[in-house]
């Protein structure tokens, strides 16, 4: 139940896009149509998925002063988490360059389509930025998946709701100098404001049926 | 104010390096309209938008962008020659990632509160489009002393945004600008109005406005910004 709150909370309340504002770039970039939009998003949640996980894995028993093995072996604790940003990102370059391998078999449209934007994911900062909440906010290695998987979803949402908006734009008049860049912006403004009405919802609390 | 603060800087780099030609200082002044990193080329949006509420920690996060942008670049057009292609990705990145833990980690000794207020944001100057996009773009195909001005350029046409932004949200959203307080009914001023005879206070009628302090407002400024520019410098509209 503690896992399916933070599900919820990572896709929803806390959405990283439209809450946090990370993994803006690709987000604003790649929204022009839904098909690439869907493409894009179905890749962050798997390298959210994976690269959560493991840098839980390398910041627990690499890093972690109390528990990481070098701290076992000399007797004394090591702190290494200056090391975090490295290694973090280390991981999410591999990940991302084994998503590019996948997409680029097993779909080479999608692959052509996202062109630049695919290895730019490495510097999606929805990603880097999910690890290193993932630390500050001490999550358990179960947590850590499930707050991968709902932020990816979060992701996933945003990118493809408001790729949907702008099809439907293409049809508006809007002002020649806002057009394009500048009313994604806005668009994404109202949508933030939206979201935000979920913000001082407890799903604990609702699904205890308070 | 930002803009001030900009060029200054701008005007120290010129007035130092008796190399500066016409084609040098356009990389230093095209980013800071026409080729615009936020309004323009659309990179560094990510790490911007939530540290705009504030103008301190704007400045400080916009200084941290141009050193990590500025020897980011120089360094990796150092290695350009000698890096293979396969891993190049590995290695630009390891050079962003250095640089930013010295940052992090001078913030941490000598400015903790502004550390702890920028928390997160500080590590994802590495995951910022800016800095990788300049230095694929650039500093792959350029002479190092080139490359290391277009990372200035571009660190500050991205730091005088920030700052722009953060100066509207700050002044609307809590009355004060870095800090001191300009307008609004409370009394703590820069400036006493009262004993000076203006009146009672500076526009102290005015209520803060709560939709500037959250993080959607940036977008909306930002946006705003876009418009402005492009209905000034008309060769930048969309035309798709």
């Amino acid at each position: 139940m503690e896992l399916v709150n933070i599900f919820i909370k990572a896709a929803f309340i806390e959405n990283m896009v439209l809450a946090y504002f990370l993994g803006m770039c690709s987000y604003l970039a790649v929204s022009k149509t839904v098909k690439t939009a869907v493409g894009l998003g179905a890749a962050v949640i798997f390298v959210l998925a994976i690269t959560m996980p493991i840098n839980w894995v390398i910041y627990t028993f690499l890093l972690e002063p109390s528990t990481n093995v070098l701290s076992g072996i000399v007797g004394t604790e090591m702190d290494l988490t200056f090391l975090r940003l490295i290694l973090f990102i280390a991981v999410i370059a591999a990940m991302v360059q084994l998503v590019e391998m996948i997409i680029e078999k097993f779909s080479p449209a999608l692959y052509t389509s996202l062109g630049i934007f695919l290895p730019l994911i490495t510097v999606n900062c929805a990603i880097l930025g999910g690890s290193l909440f993932m630390v500050s906010r001490e999550y358990a290695f179960g947590e850590s998946v499930a707050f991968g998987i709902g932020s990816g979803f979060g992701f996933f949402l945003a990118i493809v709701a408001i790729a949907a908006i702008r099809e439907k734009l293409r049809y508006s008049a809007v002002p020649p100098a806002l057009r394009g860049l500048g009313i994604a912006f806005i668009l994404t403004g109202l949508m933030g404001i939206a979201f935000m009405s979920l913000m001082g919802i407890d799903p604990a609390a609702l699904m205890a049926g308070k | 104010m930002a803009d001030t603060a900009v060029q200054e800087k701008d005007v120290a780099v010129k007035s130092s390096e008796p190399l500066f030609g016409k084609k040098e200082r356009a990389l230093i002044t095209d980013p800071l309209n026409d080729n615009n990193p936020v309004t323009v080329q659309v990179l560094g949006i990510c790490s911007a938008l939530a540290v705009t509420t504030l103008v301190v920690p704007s400045f400080v996060m916009a200084i941290a962008v141009v050193f990590v942008c500025a020897f980011a670049n120089l360094t990796v057009s150092l290695l350009r020659t000698s890096m293979p292609k396969q891993v190049r990705m590995i290695v630009q990145l390891v050079v962003i990632a250095f640089l930013v833990t010295v940052v992090e980690l001078v913030l941490k000794a000598f400015s903790f509160t502004v550390y702890k207020q920028l928390s997160v944001f500080i590590g994802l100057i590495i995951t910022n489009c800016i800095v990788m996009g300049r230095l694929e773009a650039f500093a792959m195909a350029n002479k190092p002393w080139r490359s290391f001005l277009d990372g200035i350029g571009n660190g500050l046409g991205y730091g005088g945004i920030l700052i722009i932004v953060a100066a509207i949200r700050e002044i609307f959203g809590k009355g004060t600008f870095a800090g001191y307080k300009l307008i609004g009914p409370t009394p703590e001023y820069l400036i006493d109005t009262v004993s000076a005879g203006w009146g009672s206070t500076l526009f102290g009628w005015y209520a803060n406005n709560g939709l500037m302090v959250l993080p959607a407002a940036a977008l909306f400024v930002i946006g705003i910004l876009i418009w402005i520019q492009r209905s000034w410098n008309t060769k930048l509209v969309d035309i798709s």
